[in-house]
């Protein structure tokens, strides 16, 4: 993904609008692109840089690894929320940010001031809580 | 199944089957027979490879039985890439698809490029943790893949030709398809269901949504950027190039190209500047100069 913002000349205005504040949602692979620290990914595999975190591409396994689970989400109400991990990077380490939702003692959700960074893909299940925590809490375009 | 905070952990559900081809669109999958075309492959920015011994193009000339390939092409292609790895088994061959879930491979195509295995039955893919994609050439026959457990469809097209007008054919047949539901009332529906010889409730569910459930790809004769631009207008959420690629004059060169022309399928300035110097394309076949017998479309039922 980094390879083909690259390729097209979007990678650095979107390092520059995300560094000076623009919210951001990342999901999975998104997830990669803004972390500090690639394991196993393509060589000389370079992303964002923006979030504090190290991540392990493909951590969980191959497809066949790929999982749902329930997760509890700190700051969502009501009942657990239903993740699927496809193929999803692995956080191995975090810095400066706040984990709100773990998943076999690893985060899966992490928030650092504008992004909100998930292992996972909210966008495959009809709950909309996890949008609504983001424009709340991370964009605060909503109350 | 293992247990993690208190709750279940669920693998193989057809959501992560489904959901896998949902991040591969918008890209293009790639034919590769070796460990460096794989590469050469993710670096042009294909979504997906598809690992086999030998490009439609090649199994169509040489004749024969096409099976599935040897795990040790196979294991050293997932090895030297970090993006989702398929392989195709026998239509049909449920032993060749267990081999290929043992191996860990991230898709199975069940393709009528190979030598079909069964001609009654194709694989019932439900009891599968790795996703299966299938080739269709009408909305009929990808609902019945999709009955039988395809998480992902592509069009047939006519592999290995180069020759973009049957999965143009079969693109289209899938939209008008698609497009005749709408409107249609619950016993029109039903009538519907037994001419195209697919459940009532996939057919309830392409009204309801007007494209397919589940993700569908073109395939079968894509060899230049344009082909790719054309099926996306299409419609299609990807291309697969099988090929179109490795039999082309300059494969890095021409895999880029197509992977840009995938992205920006209705940008004709750009499709204009990622077409120019090329080399030459793959020699291509007209559909007529074929065998009736040799037609790979045909196959699957």
């Amino acid at each position: 993904m980094t390879m083909l913002m690259e390729r097209v000349g979007l990678l650095g205005p979107l390092r520059g609008a995300i560094d000076a504040g623009l919210p951001t949602l990342a999901t999975c692979a998104g997830m990669i692109v803004l972390a500090r620290e690639v394991s196993d990914g393509m060589r000389d595999q370079a992303g964002l840089g923006l979030l504090d975190i190290a991540v392990r591409r493909n951590g969980y396994g191959r497809q066949v690894d790929s999982f749902e689970a329930d997760i509890d989400v700190a700051g969502l109400e009501g009942k657990p929320f239903h993740a699927v991990f496809i193929r999803s990077p692995l956080v191995e380490s975090t810095g400066n940010v706040e984990v709100i939702a773990t998943h076999e003692g690893h985060p899966v959700a992490v928030r650092q001031s504008n992004i909100l960074a998930l292992c996972f893909h909210p966008e495959l299940t009809k709950d909309l809580r996890l949008h609504r925590l983001f424009l709340k809490t991370t964009a605060k375009v909503i109350s | 199944m293992a247990e993690s905070n208190g709750y279940k952990v669920v693998k193989g559900s057809f959501k992560v089957k489904a959901g896998l081809a949902q991040m591969l669109k918008g890209g293009v999958i790639m034919d590769v027979v070796t460990a460096e075309h794989a590469k050469i492959a993710q670096d042009s920015g294909a979504c997906a490879v598809m690992a086999l011994e030998r490009v439609p193009a090649d199994i169509r000339k040489e004749g024969g039985v096409a099976r599935m390939s040897d795990p040790t092409l196979i294991r050293s292609i997932m090895e030297a890439v970090t993006i989702p790895v398929m392989a195709k088994c026998r239509i049909g061959h449920f032993v060749e698809a267990q081999i290929l879930e043992e191996l860990g491979i991230d898709y199975i195509d069940e393709s009528e490029v190979l030598t079909p295995a069964d001609e009654e039955f194709h694989i019932d893919k439900h009891p599968f943790k790795v996703p299966f994609v299938c080739g269709c050439r009408d909305l009929g026959e990808a609902l019945r893949r999709i009955a039988e457990g395809a998480a992902m469809i592509r069009t047939k097209g006519e592999a290995g030709t180069g020759n973009v007008v049957e999965a143009v054919r079969h693109a289209r047949a899938v939209n008008a398809g698609i497009r005749k539901l709408q409107g249609m009332n619950k016993a029109e529906l039903v009538h519907e269901a037994k001419l195209l010889g697919a459940p009532l409730e996939l057919l309830v569910e392409c009204q309801k949504l007007g494209r397919l459930p589940v993700v569908n790809f073109a395939a079968g004769g894509i060899a230049t950027p344009a082909d790719a631009a054309l099926m996306m207008q299409l419609g299609v959420d990807g291309v697969f190039v099988g090929s179109g690629i490795f039999k082309s004059e300059e494969p890095l060169k021409m895999a880029k190209a197509i992977v840009a022309a995938t992205t920006y399928f209705d940008k004709p300035e750009v499709l204009a500047e990622v077409s120019a110097g090329l080399g030459k394309a793959m020699h291509g076949l007209e559909i007529p100069a074929i065998p009736k017998e040799e037609l790979l479309a045909a196959r699957g039922w």
